[in-house]
């Protein structure tokens, strides 16, 4: 099989190509920059921005399969240049593959698309809801998965995978910045980190997406949540963690609404001060560490007949073991 | 005229028909019926006739779900919902004739059961006295056909009928159909709402509703008070007709009073009330339509019992037998030393009190309600309510206020037996019961309690009247509460063939003989000293609080009638336990007789009997178990229950003779859906079938309905299996099994080996998330420290502990103290604390379940 991946820079994306690399199919890549993956594997790759029509064309060429996971993540940035790269480009690689023969189109999402702001305790993969998802990043997800999905027809199969919280060795992302973030003491829990989420190994999610590849005629037009099916506390994931890293713990508890109206100041002061960066507490941070945020996986096992196959335990050893040879 | 607006909630546009044919003055009318079809349904009809202020809508459920091969109608009478306005005022008599025009225009010639709420029950009666031949079946909810004697007549319907309140309440407004629809628990959404209103937009829509409420015959001499007798009279007619009259008790307007009435009015009718609903029942309740469903379709399988009752030894017979004995009977622990009575004393104030009720007025059937502590006036009030034919009704006070209240009102009986104390409180619970006080009370104290008599009183009657003939074996002897830890308490009907063969069942398995003298620090364990024929005394402790029992107390009970069997509690028996240093020698000496000793109510650690048993060197220990509904089902010995072990859940050991348990495997949505087998390792609701099972739950027909629905057994509401060995192992509650995605998960087995770790007084394995794809959370109790996320060392303890199940325990949580029931001191209301553990980890406020 013929696949394209947009986005192969991420720790997912890289993770994915290997894994299509590793069973024989052929992959290519679309991302701005040049990944050490590819060049590792000996990829073709097609450096550029989602945008431009005609490198998109070019890249979705003879291609069966497309899983799209190139976007705009974080908190920092305009609506506008959400919408641009989640959206628009969305649209762009859509109308392509679409013309191209293309007959897969997995798109990457996020449970966040469906998130208003309640606990989420055991909920399935509910619609995408692009007007109350909260902050710029996953109304602009909520939007593309909501077209992606529309999509969907005869010859032309989409589906949408939503994996929670991706974690793993040399992950910069959610990781990263916790080891980071404790190590200048900085690291703090909201509401006692009593609230119940999941996570997903960075191997599971990457299955996920091959399964998705694969059992698409079963779930196409469908979106499918992912994660490990094992939520557990804030304190005790951001503990191990912190532990596997070996650099201290939480030093401190805020309660919820505190966080949140820190986020909503560390927001404007970001603004105004036009830092790119992530500021270090955001009200959407606030409300995902604050909340319950975990799944019923019973659809997504029985339609892409796919499991979790690294539990949270192996995980965190990986992770201690990764952190052992890069402290 | 005009049809139901489309969109209203829960109603199909397709149900509505419009039906013409003559009124009862002949002149031609319109109704607006709601019709499930298809016409010539073959099994018959359900003709639903609702009250006021209401209309079909009432029972949208039911015309959406009609039980197979049924058809279901509901009318608008004529003035209300939907059916032409006639601008007449329509009285009782002439609305039956309009309701008989309605169904000879309909042509339901074939099988009827009349379904009825509020007013339309008497409206439905009078249809259904006329038409007895094609009658299959009356269901009546929250309706009268007769004030209570003695009752005050409904507050709110006596104050919407004052003439200003009336025309304001009812005619100009809608806030008489608002204001019974507040009284439904719970509110009903607004689209609901909306519903009922739909009819009555506007004054002239609503002249009805006036005029509905100024029909109800509240006093004599009212133009339809004729009419109502009558139907009441006629009731005679439906004796062989099968009844069943479900009931919301909140109903401030028809209480249970109405239903009491109706109940002796039909003795034969099935009955339920849904604890907790109001008047508009059909709504509160939100099984209402399946059940009725479910009763319709039944009457296909109904069968007169009939049990092969072997003749057995009244309940009262061990004592006749020694009515010439005078050695000790009963003998009550004071703080002036032991005070005794007889075998001959108890026998005649037995007789006494049967003689002297019948004597006051209590008739055969007659519910007595019993508020007395163990004793010598306990037992001769409960063998004198049995001599006498009348069923007692025993609330211990281990079910707290609020459970007796409820358990009081659900029982509905006419008297009540109380020391002062119990007759202070009934006074506040709103029953229309007469006193009868245990002990000597001041005339002023009297009045205040509202006492009737004294039950001296009754026994000096009873001593110069006939006895009254004994009951039947099949007649119905006790009303017994389950203990409230998962939901309401259950009121348990008990016949007396049926307590008989409990009281057989003990006897053989403990191989208990006249020579044998009890003492029982467990409620209802002391009552059946008498029953045995040997003697007993309670020791010196409350009851309600099991944890008093000192052991010191206990030994004195057994020093003062040398007793050989001991009955505890294992909350009792742990403080006996903690406080046995203190036990003077001379009881010391008594205690060595003690041949048995049985711990019952929960499950019992065997270090704890090991630990009681070296005050008692000749005892042996066994722990049978069993429930309020069928008791004993099984037992083990200490030795055995040390060599059980652990595993998963408590081993209860093997089924006593003359009981078969059985299991009733759970699936994967942790539904007992599986036959019931006797295999071993299969986890699924044991099941057990026994001649000393209670009768039925009373006044709960679906629950009951759900308990035996498996014909002659009783499906107890736990989950266990059996080992290989054969013995049985119980795993905790049905309703707190875990369900989670990898199928059901049963709390016990997880809790004892989380209470095996040495800071861990007690735990609770609860679910979080919904059913199917629910997460294990453990809740330990700590005793000391405060509630929230258990410290990483604990978490990562019990995650050892449990880890050879494979089960993943997703958080841990600690709590000062778990909620539990007051009369074990030991049921965790799992429940509770699932929903306060879903609190915690959503991220919401901590407090305290």
């Amino acid at each position: 099989m013929r696949v394209l991946l947009t986005g192969a820079s991420s720790l997912l994306g890289s993770q994915v190509v290997r894994q299509l690399t590793a069973r024989g199919d052929h992959v290519s890549t679309l991302q701005r920059r040049p990944t050490d993956v590819a060049a590792e594997l000996g990829l073709t790759e097609h450096l550029g921005d989602i945008n431009d029509a005609a490198l998109v064309a070019e890249a979705v060429e003879g291609v069966d399969s497309v899983i799209h996971l190139a976007a705009r993540v974080g908190v920092v940035g305009s609506r506008e240049q959400f919408f641009q790269t989640n959206v628009v480009g969305t649209r762009t690689l859509l109308a392509a593959a679409r013309a191209a023969g293309v007959s897969r189109f997995v798109f990457v999402s996020s449970p966040s698309v469906a998130h208003t702001g309640e606990a989420l305790a055991g909920n399935g993969a509910e619609p995408a809801y692009p007007r109350h998802a909260k902050g710029q990043y996953s109304r602009s997800k909520a939007l593309a998965e909501v077209e992606v999905l529309a999509a969907d027809a005869p010859g032309f199969a989409t589906i949408a995978v939503r994996p929670h919280l991706v974690w793993g060795p040399g992950d910069t992302q959610l990781v990263g910045r916790i080891v980071d973030r404790a190590k200048t003491g900085r690291l703090g829990l909201v509401s006692g980190g009593r609230a119940l989420i999941d996570t997903t190994y960075i191997d599971n999610a990457a299955d996920a997406l091959v399964a998705a590849v694969d059992h698409i005629d079963a779930g196409h037009g469908r979106a499918f949540i992912v994660s490990n099916g094992q939520p557990r506390t804030v304190e005790e994931m951001i503990e191990r963690i912190c532990a596997a890293a070996g650099v201290p713990g939480p030093s401190l508890t805020v309660p919820q609404p505190v966080a949140w109206a820190g986020g909503a100041v560390a927001e404007a002061a970001w603004r105004l001060a036009r830092r790119t960066d992530d500021p270090p507490m955001t009200r959407f941070l606030a409300g995902q560490l604050g909340t319950a945020h975990w799944f019923d996986l019973r659809e997504t096992e029985r339609v892409l007949q796919w499991r979790p196959r690294v539990d949270l335990d192996e995980g965190f050893e990986r992770l201690s073991s990764y952190y052992a040879t890069h402290p | 005229m005009s049809l139901p607006p489309s969109g209203l909630h829960g109603l199909d546009p397709a149900w509505s028909r419009e039906i013409t044919g003559p009124d009862s003055a002949g002149t031609i009318r319109t109704w607006h019926v709601l019709d499930s079809g298809p016409e010539g349904a073959p099994k018959g009809t359900l003709l639903c006739v609702h009250g006021n202020p209401s209309w079909s809508y009432l029972w949208r459920r039911l015309v959406a779900a009609p039980p197979a091969g049924w058809r279901v109608i509901a009318i608008d009478h004529l003035d209300m919902g939907f059916s032409e306005r006639t601008g007449t005022v329509r009285r009782l008599a002439p609305r039956v004739d309009d309701l008989d025009s309605l169904t000879q225009a309909l042509k339901l010639t074939g099988p009827v059961v009349t379904v009825a709420h509020d007013w339309g029950g008497p409206i439905s009666l009078g249809w259904a006295e006329r038409h007895v031949d094609q009658l299959a079946g009356v269901v009546l909810s929250n309706t009268g056909v007769h004030q209570p004697e003695g009752s005050p007549a409904p507050t709110v319907i006596r104050a919407a009928r004052t003439p200003a309140m009336l025309n304001a309440v009812t005619k100009r407004t809608r806030n008489f159909i608002r204001g019974g629809l507040l009284f439904s628990r719970p509110l009903p959404s607004r689209e609901i709402r909306t519903g009922y209103y739909a009819p009555y937009g506007r004054t002239d829509r609503r002249a009805a509703i006036e005029e509905f409420v100024q029909d109800i015959p509240l006093e004599p001499g009212h133009p339809s008070a004729a009419a109502l007798d009558e139907i009441a009279a006629g009731l005679d007619k439906l004796a062989d007709v099968p009844v069943l009259l479900l009931w919301g008790p909140r109903d401030p307007v028809f209480s249970d009073l109405y239903l009491r009435d109706l109940i002796d009015r039909m003795p034969h009718a099935d009955v339920h009330r849904y604890e907790g609903s109001s008047h508009f029942v059909p709504e509160d309740a939100p099984t209402f339509a399946a059940d009725v469903a479910q009763w319709v379709q039944d009457l296909d399988r109904r069968e007169e019992a009939t049990h092969p009752a072997p003749a057995g030894t009244p309940l009262w017979g061990a004592l006749e037998r020694r009515r010439r004995d005078k050695t000790p009977a009963v003998t009550e622990m004071t703080v002036n030393g032991p005070t005794v009575t007889t075998f001959t004393q108890m026998n005649t104030r037995v007789e006494d009190v049967a003689a002297g009720l019948a004597a006051f007025g209590v008739q055969a059937g007659d519910r007595i309600a019993l508020l007395v502590p163990p004793g010598v006036d306990l037992t001769a009030a409960l063998y004198g309510i049995w001599r006498r034919g009348a069923i007692a009704v025993v609330v211990d006070a281990g079910l707290g206020l609020r459970g007796m209240r409820t358990a009081l009102r659900s029982a509905g009986p006419q008297y009540v037996i109380a020391i002062p104390k119990g007759l202070a409180a009934v006074r506040t619970m709103g029953l229309t019961a007469k006193h009868i006080c245990v002990g000597d009370l001041p005339d002023t104290a009297r009045r205040v309690l509202g006492v009737s008599t004294t039950l001296v009183e009754i026994e000096a009657l009873g001593s110069d009247s006939p006895l009254p003939e004994p009951p039947a074996d099949d007649a119905q002897a006790a009303i017994a509460f389950t203990s409230g830890a998962t939901g309401p308490a259950k009121g348990v009907l008990y016949l007396h063939r049926q307590l008989q063969a409990q009281r057989d069942a003990l006897a053989d398995l403990y191989a208990i003989t006249d020579d044998d003298r009890l003492v029982a620090a467990f409620g209802v364990f002391a009552l059946f000293g008498a029953a045995l024929g040997i003697s007993s005394a309670v020791p010196d402790m409350d009851l309600t609080a099991p944890a008093t029992l000192t052991a010191t107390a206990l030994a004195e009970a057994v020093d003062a009638v040398d007793a050989t069997l001991v009955f505890g509690s294992p909350a009792a028996l742990a403080n006996v336990a903690e406080t046995r240093s203190q036990v003077p020698i001379r009881c010391q000496e008594a205690l060595a007789g003690v041949r048995l000793l049985l711990s019952t109510g929960a499950p019992v650690p065997p270090e704890l009997l090991r630990e009681v048993l070296q005050m008692m060197p000749s005892a042996q220990a066994h722990a049978p178990y069993g429930m309020t509904e069928v008791l004993p089902v099984a037992d083990i010995d200490l030795p055995e229950l040390e060599r059980a072990g652990s595993g998963n859940g408590v081993c209860v050991g093997r089924p006593v003779p003359g009981v078969t348990v059985a299991i009733s495997a759970l699936d994967a949505d942790g539904n007992p859906t599986g036959p019931i087998v006797e295999e071993r390792s299969v986890t699924g609701e044991v099941c057990v079938r026994a001649a000393h099972t209670k009768q039925r739950y009373d006044r709960l027909w679906v629950t009951e309905r759900a308990a035996s629905r498996d014909r002659g057994w009783h499906r107890t509401g736990d989950v266990g299996h059996f080992d290989d060995e054969g013995r049985l192992w119980i795993e905790g509650r049905l309703v707190h099994v875990i369900v989670t995605a990898d199928g059901p998960v049963t709390p016990v087995g997880l809790e004892r080996l989380t209470e095996a770790i040495p800071a861990v007084r007690r735990a609770a394995a609860v679910g979080v998330g919904p059913r199917g794809a629910q997460q294990v959370v453990m809740v330990v109790e700590l005793g000391a420290s405060g509630n929230g996320l258990a410290p990483a060392p604990l978490r990562d303890a019990v995650r050892l502990a449990v880890k050879a199940t494979g089960i993943e325990i997703a958080a841990v949580l600690t709590v000062a103290s778990l909620p539990v029931d007051i009369r074990h001191n030991s049921k965790i209301d799992r429940v509770r604390v699932g929903q306060w553990a879903q609190r915690v980890l959503d991220g919401g406020r901590v407090g305290a379940p």
